[in-house]
């Protein structure tokens, strides 16, 4: 059970998954990887670049089924997605990429989610016409239109400039502030990690496992220095302790 | 500045005519006035404009045809190993048939119809439309299909909104140099085994000796299919890459 004695919404337990080597023979990118998410719950998996990070989002969004062990998913199962790269289809409008992959959202939920993102103005534009960091914005939009029941997010900052990712990382936290929902963030960055989440959880090298779940307070406002350097060092120690 | 080139280039083309036709005699090459003369004659007795209508029908018909079943099969044979397989050693048959075997076989099994005129020129359009299909279909984004996997897009909006808009430089590609191809087949199986249309003229006049009638029609006949060019394809393909930004 998740703390609170709620079911939990994402059961993650990962027992292998191998890829096969350029040489032949095979490597093993993930072992006995397991995790938990309750209810609205923000978790970050934080852990170093290549460690195959991309690979438990990709298994938990059912594109890479060739795993052993099991993931189970929230009730409905309803997926929101940002990939590293919006993916936005370059053929269609901002409003039309967002409505594909969610017909039924209502005129008037779309319109306050552009709003909160700042996209009123780019409803027409197509993704050619928009920087990375507004591309990011429609990429997010469409995740959240969808109304998912568990939100995966594969380093949605990465490449951003230090003020529009915070830009970008405040309308997230608006975002499932307002609508709670189970979210699942993949970074490399601790800071990042700290800011937006309930739980880190910390990976090792590869083969990739969970080495520590260090629960972050809430409320999410803005921590002082000190209070930032606290977490970090209780990170940096348990990261120590388990290696 | 580039439409006066245009009409410069065009003029020469006139002048040259009219200058060869001096040296080669009447009989061989009609001077461009008495072509167009002719040209008049056939239209206002109203036989310019039946031959025309149903030669530009069975053009449509049968280039409607190759490109739905060549993009069918170009998407299905791209997409899966299977269909490639199974379909490739067809693929390969169709494209090395010349087209008049196509034509003669078609008539010679199916009568002279309408149904073996249009069946032959589809036939030999089709394995190219599929194949410049199937090379769009290998080369289809992966990202895409996932985003639209995870999304839950139904098959509709997938093939609507991901799959046809990657495939339609291939689709334009395959359209354009498959207008001008059907034409040209049109008019041999018109000159074969049908009682009118452009082909079937040319092949009375050929018989007649008529230069001047040949010369009418063909240029009638480029004139129809230059108008379908800029009416038509040309506005085509730039709604279809409006989302593109502009290279300047």
């Amino acid at each position: 059970m998740s703390p609170g004695g709620v079911p939990a919404q994402l059961d993650v337990r990962i027992a292998r998954k191998d890829f096969s080597a350029a040489l032949g023979g095979q490597r093993s990118v993930l072992a006995d990887l397991t995790f938990r998410l309750g209810y609205g719950e923000v978790g970050a998996l934080v852990g170093p670049s290549g460690c195959g990070k991309t690979t438990v989002l990709r298994i938990i969004a059912g594109l890479d089924r060739d795993y052993d062990g099991t993931v189970q998913l929230p009730h409905h199962g309803r997926l929101g997605v940002m990939f590293q790269e919006p993916r936005l289809l370059p053929w269609r409008t901002v409003e039309d990429n967002v409505r594909l992959a969610a017909p039924h959202a209502s005129a008037a939920a779309l319109a306050a989610l552009f709003e909160t993102l700042g996209l009123s103005t780019h409803r027409q534009n197509f993704p050619g016409e928009l920087s990375l960091g507004l591309a990011r914005r429609v990429a997010m939009a469409r995740a959240f239109a969808v109304e998912p029941d568990l939100l995966l997010l594969d380093e949605p900052f990465v490449s951003l400039d230090a003020a529009l990712a915070s830009q970008l990382g405040q309308a997230l936290v608006d975002l499932v502030t307002r609508n709670p929902v189970t979210t699942l963030l993949v970074t490399h960055d601790v800071d990042e990690a700290i800011s937006l989440a309930d739980r880190v959880f910390l990976l090792s090298a590869s083969p990739c496992r969970v080495i520590a779940d260090v629960p972050i307070e809430r409320p999410r406002t803005t921590r002082t220095a000190d209070e930032m350097a606290a977490i970090r060092s209780e990170i940096e120690r348990r990261r120590n302790q388990a290696g | 500045m580039s439409v006066l080139l245009r009409l410069v280039s065009l003029g020469l083309m006139i002048a040259l005519w009219y200058a060869a036709s001096q040296v080669a005699g009447a009989r061989l090459l009609p001077t461009p006035e008495a072509v167009g003369l002719a040209l008049m004659a056939e239209a206002s007795s109203g036989a310019l404009l039946a031959n025309l209508a149903a030669t530009l029908l069975r053009v449509a018909v049968s280039f409607s045809i190759a490109m739905a079943l060549g993009t069918a099969f170009g998407l299905a044979m791209g997409r899966s190993r299977i269909a490639d397989r199974v379909g490739d050693p067809w693929l390969v048959v169709l494209l090395n048939l010349p087209a008049l075997v196509i034509i003669v076989l078609a008539y010679v099994w199916a009568g002279l119809t309408e149904a073996a005129a249009i069946t032959a020129v589809a036939l030999n359009k089709l394995p190219l439309v599929t194949v410049t299909v199937r090379e769009g279909a290998r080369s289809l984004d992966r990202q895409f299909d996932e985003m639209a996997q995870v999304f839950r897009m139904s098959a509709w909006v997938r093939l609507r909104h991901v799959v046809m808009p990657q495939l339609a430089p291939y689709i334009a590609a395959a359209a354009r140099s498959g207008l001008s191809l059907v034409w040209k087949i049109v008019l041999i199986v018109e000159l074969l085994g049908r009682p009118n249309g452009v082909g079937f003229e040319i092949g009375v006049a050929f018989q007649l000796f008529d230069v001047t009638r040949i010369l009418a029609y063909a240029l009638a006949f480029v004139a129809v299919m230059l108008a379908i060019e800029t009416l038509l394809v040309q506005p085509l393909e730039r709604h279809v890459a409006r989302w593109r930004p502009s290279p300047a």
